[in-house]
């Protein structure tokens, strides 16, 4: 087992045992499948847009090279510079060295996972900048100096009081269990920074090829005042964010609002197509669109998991797993946490190291079956399974199925090992789950089946028998 | 050292992992409406027999607009004429307490906007970010009002650039009864029609005043944006 898996295994060991933080996850998951559905009822057919949403995603992906030259053409025609990162460490290196020609100190973000994905607030902060997250569950996650919890609720983990908490050691404000005053709080503080920030940096949850325009969805207005009021926008974007047509938003905005999060729209989706252009009266002077790579294009190179790049991060799958309801998003180590996550990091992490996750999986398809794009996820757990072990064979499993292979071939064996059963399944409970039992990474959570007294063939001979003795004797 | 671009290697690889097609995973739909499988996607105007319902008649959306604002918390008057929006922007400055407001030269909003006899900022010529962040309010125009989502379709041009609908603490929107269309993709449509090729650099769909879940996913307006959303649609 790796360090990755012995670390997965600890962490999940403890949250699953925490009562507290489980109760605090299901009820704030209840709220969302309440809403989530009240607002897919509204849809006149919310299989057939899937499946519109899905084609539109494979036509984009399966065309990645000549979609996104155009978003490139048409982006650049507009004054935007664009990288392209091959490796998070280019991307990080780019976006440091903007910030170093343009002698920039302060920076103002809003939420990015594939910020999180290369380490961008390390570097930016290891250069002399200082990052003030903008988002509120972002903020709050960074005070306290942890990863988010969530692709899209950052902060779902934490209650009033201990947010409340937090913002009175951190900032020094007075206590409240009031979340509107919390907001509040939060609200004043960033307020300072966006005036006085020198970069804005973000995310992006669409790239249009046609008209080369990046989209933001959010709720809060803080993407739209980081990208408003500093000098220089920065935007990182996954390469496989694009869709071909600019109306293809009128599906896409309306289906992660309402798959991620529970709403018909959400608050503000935003579609930035360049700097300030001649002729408007304000917007950066400098737009930077980064196009990072990071191993997606290993991603891309298998056809069987291909379609997993059609993820648009809504956060659905994470919602409706029971695998991430009870172990929660910080035991799983990776960026991009649930089902999603655990069929992704394999990919861009390396597959021994991080296929535990998709063992980890009760395959119930729950996650499929919410998936706004129709990603077969729980299919690609398997797969992922059927790699790892095609990649590195286990002995230990091989000589375990020669061996039963080998008892079922022979009939003298077989029914040696049912009487044999018996006897050793009460020695076997002596050492159950202890170190001296081979089974104890199967037993120590688990129960053996209680052999039978008696092997089918035994009690149909039986019953044969007397059946036989019964007419003899009329 | 400046990071070096990796266009060029970046498109190799992908057009080498595209060599190999990947399955369509879907099978034949079941609707007939429905595109078949490698007919390519589907295009926009499909999307409407799948999405939310909207009415046909500009009634049926009015009332569709109206529903969604109530649920969105976005306060919705509809006036008979200039002079009631006049009167009634007078009364939300009035209840309000608005003593500096923002603005901008639009042929609709400005001259409501002045009758208030307010000290008025107008983004269009330039800014200092304080100065915009001191005033109570900002009425803009908009490019459209979208009935299935109640949202209100934005541009650096029709709503005096990028800040001004975002950081005072009330917008306000003037739109006419003629700017409602019935979807998003009739939004973008009219978008596409009024700009291209040359977009603005900013359009935004507003939906609601801003908001937050993040604690506890408990609802709270105002998170950084504005707390109130008032759209005043005039004849
Ligand atoms: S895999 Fe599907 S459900 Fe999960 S985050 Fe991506 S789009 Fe949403």
């Amino acid at each position: 087992m790796t360090a990755y898996a012995r670390e997965f295994k600890r962490m999940a060991a403890r949250y699953t045992s925490d009562l507290r933080h489980r109760g605090l996850i299901q009820r704030a998951l209840k709220g969302y499948e309440t809403k989530r559905d009240e607002y897919k009822g509204r849809y006149q057919n919310w299989s057939e847009a899937r499946q519109a949403a899905s084609e539109i995603k494979w036509e984009a992906i399966n065309h990645l090279d000549r979609h996104l030259a155009e978003f490139i053409t048409k982006i650049e025609a507009r004054g935007t510079r664009v990288f392209v990162a091959g490796t998070g460490a280019q991307a990080r290196d780019y976006i440091v060295g903007v910030a170093k020609q343009n002698r920039v100190r302060s920076i103002i973000k809003s939420k990015s996972m594939t910020a999180e994905e290369i380490g961008l607030n390390e570097a930016l902060e290891h250069a002399g900048c200082t990052v003030f997250e903008s988002d509120l569950g972002e903020f709050i996650v960074q005070l306290r100096r942890e990863k988010p919890y969530h692709l899209v609720f950052p902060a779902m983990h934490l209650t009033r009081d201990e947010i409340s908490r937090l913002f009175h050691d951190e900032l020094g404000s007075e206590p409240t269990d009031s979340p509107e005053e919390l907001t509040m709080i939060a609200r004043r503080v960033m307020r300072k920074n966006y005036c006085a920030a020198d970069m804005g940096i973000s995310g992006a949850n669409f790239a249009v090829a046609e008209t080369g325009m990046i989209s933001i969805t959010e709720n809060e207005g803080n993407a739209r005042l980081s990208t408003s009021l500093p000098k220089i926008h920065i935007a990182l974007v996954g390469i496989e964010k694009i869709v071909p047509r600019l109306e293809d938003l009128a599906l896409f905005l309306p289906m992660l609002a309402t798959a991620g999060a529970g709403q018909p729209l959400t608050c503000y989706n935003t579609l930035y197509g360049g700097p300030r252009q001649p002729g408007e009266c304000d917007g950066p002077e400098q737009f930077h669109v980064v196009l990072l790579d990071n191993r997606r294009t290993e991603l891309l190179a298998d056809p069987e998991q291909r379609d997993a790049l059609h993820c648009i991060r809504c956060g659905a799958c994470l919602n409706v797993c029971p695998i991430f309801r009870n172990v929660g998003g910080h035991a799983y180590g990776t960026t991009y946490q649930g089902p999603i996550g655990s069929v992704i990091t394999p990919h861009l992490r390396g597959l021994q190291d991080w296929k535990h996750l998709s063992a980890s999986s009760s395959l119930c398809g729950a996650c499929t079956e919410a998936c706004p794009v129709g990603i077969d996820l729980h299919h690609h757990l398997l797969q992922n399974r059927r790699n790892a072990a095609r990649e590195r064979p286990s002995l230990s499993e091989k000589i375990l199925y020669a061996g039963f292979v080998f008892i079922m071939r022979h009939p003298v064996l077989y029914r040696l090992s049912t009487r044999l059963a018996p006897v050793f399944f009460p020695l076997h409970r002596l050492v159950k789950g202890t170190f001296f039992d081979p089974l104890r990474a199967w037993t120590q959570t688990r129960d053996l089946p209680v052999p039978a007294r008696q092997s089918f063939h035994a009690y149909w001979n039986d019953k044969m028998s007397n059946r036989k003795a019964r007419h003899g004797g009329n | 050292m400046a990071a070096t671009d990796q266009r060029n290697e970046v498109f190799a690889r992908i057009r080498e992992a595209l060599r190999v097609p990947a399955p369509h995973r879907h099978a034949a739909p079941a609707h007939d409406a429905a595109p078949a499988p490698n007919d390519g996607p589907p295009a926009s105007d499909a999307f409407r027999a799948w999405l939310p319902a909207v009415g046909p008649s500009l009634n049926d959306q009015l009332v569709m607009f109206a529903f969604n604002c109530n649920q969105l918390r976005t306060e919705l008057r509809t006036l008979a004429s200039l002079d009631e929006a006049a009167a009634q922007l007078a009364l939300l400055a009035r209840e309000n307490n608005w003593r500096q407001i923002a603005s901008h030269r639009h042929p609709l909003v400005l001259p409501l906007a002045e009758k208030l006899a307010l000290p008025t900022l107008l983004t269009d010529d330039g800014y200092a970010i304080p100065d915009l962040e001191r005033c109570h309010a900002a009425i803009t125009g908009c490019d459209a009002l979208v009935a299935q989502t109640g949202s209100i379709l934005v541009s650096s041009g029709s709503a005096g650039g990028r800040a001004l609908s975002v950081l005072p603490p009330h917008h306000v929107v003037i739109a006419q009864r003629s700017q409602l269309v019935p979807d998003l993709a009739a939004a973008l449509a009219l978008a596409r029609e009024r700009y291209a090729p040359n977009w603005p650099s900013f359009l935004s769909f507003i939906t609601g005043p801003s908001r937050t879940g993040d604690i506890e996913r408990i609802l709270v307006l105002g998170a950084h944006g504005p707390k109130q959303l008032t759209v005043l649609i005039v004849p």
